[in-house]
């Protein structure tokens, strides 16, 4: 039988993060730090870096720890907190595909200074007509006499894009849009010539940036040549599609445990709510939606660290696309069964709602992931 | 979900599957594969086989008959038998009637009951339902008048599921009008051969009698078949509901229907359809995280904690699954779901049926499958369930 009791890593990690989010994770903290000009806090990022947080899920030889389940695990507490320091951009993202596809001067020239917390990273990937396909590339990456790359496009919606200090990009060096074969990633500094990074604000309190690329010269040295780019690519977004579907556990127990309180104090026609068969019915549905969610995260998680690219697929989308509909269930009904209140952008609800709504559209909503779960399972 | 499995394991697993292919009846198994309907004799059959190597109430306590296993052990049985289309366990004895007997049951009521139960010898009935006692089991008016040492028990229980393959039944009765309804209620064990008690059977809209009605004229109960204490049956009763919530969620089944769906959907030619395929891929998903939580539960109780009021969404979510299957499959066949084939599926029936012959068991197993979020507590009064002892939502003032 599959094994519920986590091993003693992963039940450390569990316990630092709740008292983390609990004690230091304050939510007018948050909103302060989401009004600043940066939209998060770096004091918060040396935290992370103290606590070894910037490693997980990469390799231990180059000094990192854990993988999907300890991912999950720091992923659900970040949820309960709202977190909207860059760790899913520049960790589980772009560090990944870095160690993934990197050789080892690259590796080594990057990855301690991002884990030190010294060196911020994102992964551009999407662009703007590509939804959620990963292979969908127009940017082109032509090569030079003499060995190096000029890259011309543009790439959307780049998670922590505007802080990075490193863009970990995919474009083109083959092929037609849209194909898988021709892709290839390299690493760009975005004061070069020729990059232009417009950052913004997202509905979740995110940071995020478009991004052109226009005739960027880099060296041979900055492509990614250890392995392929789409591969890569896709196995760093099935990661984080991973990770935001054990982000929204946190949200969801946040959201319930906000209703069911509200509903048990909230007196109306001279009875709290929680005694309303109509209301209790529905709150019953949202812990139902709450608890498979978390079954599901805890069982398939292991299989996102498969060898086996088809059982990692599987799993990233079974498990988002039954956390993306539990959270929409779950958001929907939160706002409803408190009411006005949660309305309001005072109460925290609202930002817990708003989070769960933005997750539902990244890296593959819930048809996307139906269609390949189908393509793979049926 | 990928389970690496000990090698004493493995080799268990090994046996098992031999023993299976050796042993259990093929013809049963196929009518399990195709979702046909058994008869007493297929699961008797099996059971008797799987107490010959004493396997036939595993999870029960060692001591009375169950097996030393660890949660992988089981978890193995249950997916073994389960992929290969064993016929299922026999719910009323083994599953329900056995656990009350070990827990609130006399030393010498263990003795006389358990035995013939392991065996297979002695099949059981859940005497529950009344007309006027469905959701509100409480208020049911069966009564057992006490006389010196026997029980007179007058009243017409319903819904009785298999009650005329069933030796004995397990009854709630009322014995007392004192105090809230549910103090007044005792359980006795009932042999159906007392005089006194009559059978009618219940054609559900599908055609097929699984249920009946059964009542009760004057019978003459021993106090020795009581369980427990007399008024003190309320307790038993919904210990009994907790043990059977749990085992609702029917996992091997729900994969057997996806297998049949795929099946059905390939011949009509749906996987190309993009709305069919998101759906199936969506009730995919559902059991995926269905068996999910079922194993979360299971290791929580292997751990020694309780599923008690939890089970209660097991049973909710299992039985939607459960109707959401059977809904599509009831739109893959498409037209050919019309045909009205009598006893759809039995054995000795050789006139071939109109359409494919997947096709007429499909709509006769979603209006049967209309029953499972009804039986057992509807799903609404496990909501209530959940809603009062998981959440504490309750109404009145508020309370701290």
């Amino acid at each position: 039988m599959f094994d519920f009791e986590p091993g003693e890593e992963e039940r450390l990690l569990r316990e630092s993060a709740q008292r983390f989010i609990e004690r230091d994770y304050g939510f007018a903290a948050r909103r302060l730090a989401v009004a600043s000009e940066q939209g998060w806090s770096r004091d918060i990022w040396r935290r992370f870096a103290e606590l070894g947080w910037l490693g997980i899920g990469l390799p231990e030889e180059l000094g990192g720890f854990g993988g999907a389940r300890e991912t999950a695990v720091l992923m659900e507490s970040f949820g309960r907190g709202l977190v909207v320091e860059p760790w899913l951009a520049s960790v589980a993202m772009a560090s990944q595909a870095l160690a993934l596809a990197g050789n080892a001067a690259q590796k080594e020239a990057l990855l301690p200074a991002a884990m030190r917390g010294e060196l911020l990273l994102a992964l551009a990937y999407a662009e703007p007509t590509s939804r959620y396909d990963p292979a969908h590339v127009a940017t082109r990456a032509r090569r030079l006499a003499g060995g190096g790359w000029r890259l011309r496009g543009r790439k959307g919606l780049v998670l922590n894009g505007a802080a990075a200090d490193r863009l970990v990009v995919t474009a083109r060096t083959a092929g037609g849009v849209a194909e898988k074969e021709g892709i290839a990633l390299f690493v760009v500094d975005p004061a070069a010539e020729g990059v232009a990074v417009q950052g913004y604000a997202t509905n979740d309190g995110g940071r995020a940036a478009e991004v052109v690329l226009d005739g960027v010269t880099l060296d041979a040295g900055a492509m990614l040549g250890e392995a392929d780019g789409f591969a890569t690519v896709e196995e760093a977004v099935d990661r984080a599609a991973a990770a935001v579907a054990a982000e929204s556990l946190g949200l969801m127990a946040t959201l319930n445990e906000m209703t069911f309180d509200y509903a048990r104090t909230r007196e109306q026609f001279g009875q709290p709510i929680a005694g309303f068969q109509a209301l209790q019915h529905r709150m019953v549905d949202m812990f139902v939606a709450l608890e498979e969610s978390r079954s599901l995260v805890t069982v398939a998680s292991g299989d996102i660290d498969s060898p086996d690219g088809d059982e990692r697929r599987l799993a990233a989308s079974a498990m988002k696309a039954q956390c993306d509909k539990a959270g929409r269930k779950v958001g929907q009904e939160a706002i409803q069964l408190h009411g006005g209140i949660a309305m309001t952008d005072d109460y925290a609800a609202s930002h817990y709602f708003k989070r769960l709504s933005v997750i539902a559209r990244q890296f593959g909503d819930l048809d996307w992931h139906l269609e390949r779960y189908a393509a793979l399972a049926l | 979900m990928q389970i690496a499995l000990a090698s004493e394991d493995e080799g268990f697993r090994a046996e098992l599957a031999a023993y299976i292919e050796a042993e259990c009846d093929a013809t049963a198994r196929e009518r399990v594969r195709r979702g046909l309907p058994l008869e007493k004799a297929d699961y008797v059959d099996w059971h008797r086989k799987l107490a010959r190597k004493g396997w036939s109430c595993p999870h029960w306590p060692v001591a009375v008959g169950g097996c030393d296993w660890t949660p992988v052990r089981h978890w193995i049985f249950e997916t073994e038998c389960g992929q290969a289309c064993c016929p299922p366990p026999i719910p009323f004895g083994p599953e329900m009637v056995a656990p009350v007997l070990w827990t609130f049951g006399s030393e010498a009521q263990k003795a006389r009951h358990l035995p013939g139960i392991l065996a297979g010898d002695i099949w059981w009935a859940q005497g529950y339902s009344e007309p006027n006692a469905g959701s509100d089991l409480a208020s049911l008016a069966t009564r057992g008048q006490r006389k010196g040492d026997r029980y007179i028990v007058n009243g017409t229980k319903t819904w009785t599921t298999m009650a005329h393959w069933a030796d004995w039944i397990f009854v709630l009765v009322r014995t007392s009008s004192a105090g809230r309804k549910q103090q007044g209620i005792t359980f006795l064990l009932v042999d159906l051969k007392t005089p006194g008690i009559s059978l009618t059977p219940i054609v559900t809209m599908e055609g097929g009698h699984e249920v009946n009605q059964v009542v009760f004229d004057d019978v003459a109960v021993p106090v020795a078949n009581r369980i427990g204490e007399e008024n003190q049956g309320w307790t038993v009763a919904k210990f009994l509901l907790g043990y059977e919530r749990f085992n609702m969620a029917g996992i091997p089944e729900a994969q057997r229907q996806l297998q049949r769906l795929k099946a059905i959907a390939d011949d009509q030619g749906l996987m190309d359809d993009m709305r069919f395929r998101a759906r199936l891929a969506d009730a995919a998903i559902q059991v995926q995280t269905l068996e999910a939580t079922m194993l979360r539960l299971l290791s929580k109780a292997a751990a020694g904690a309780d599923p008690g009021d939890e089970a209660s969404y097991i049973k909710i979510r299992g039985t939607e699954i459960d109707q959401l299957l059977t809904e599509l499959a009831v739109e893959a066949v498409g037209p050919y779901v019309l045909p009205f084939v009598p006893q759809a599926g039995e054995a000795g029936r050789n006139e071939p049926a109109p359409g494919p012959d997947y096709a007429a068991p499909v709509a006769p197993t979603y209006f049967n499958t209309r029953k499972v979020t009804i039986y057992g507590g509807s799903n609404e009064i496990q909501r209530n369930i959940v809603a009062k002892h998981v959440l504490g939502l309750t109404g009145g003032r508020a309370r701290v």
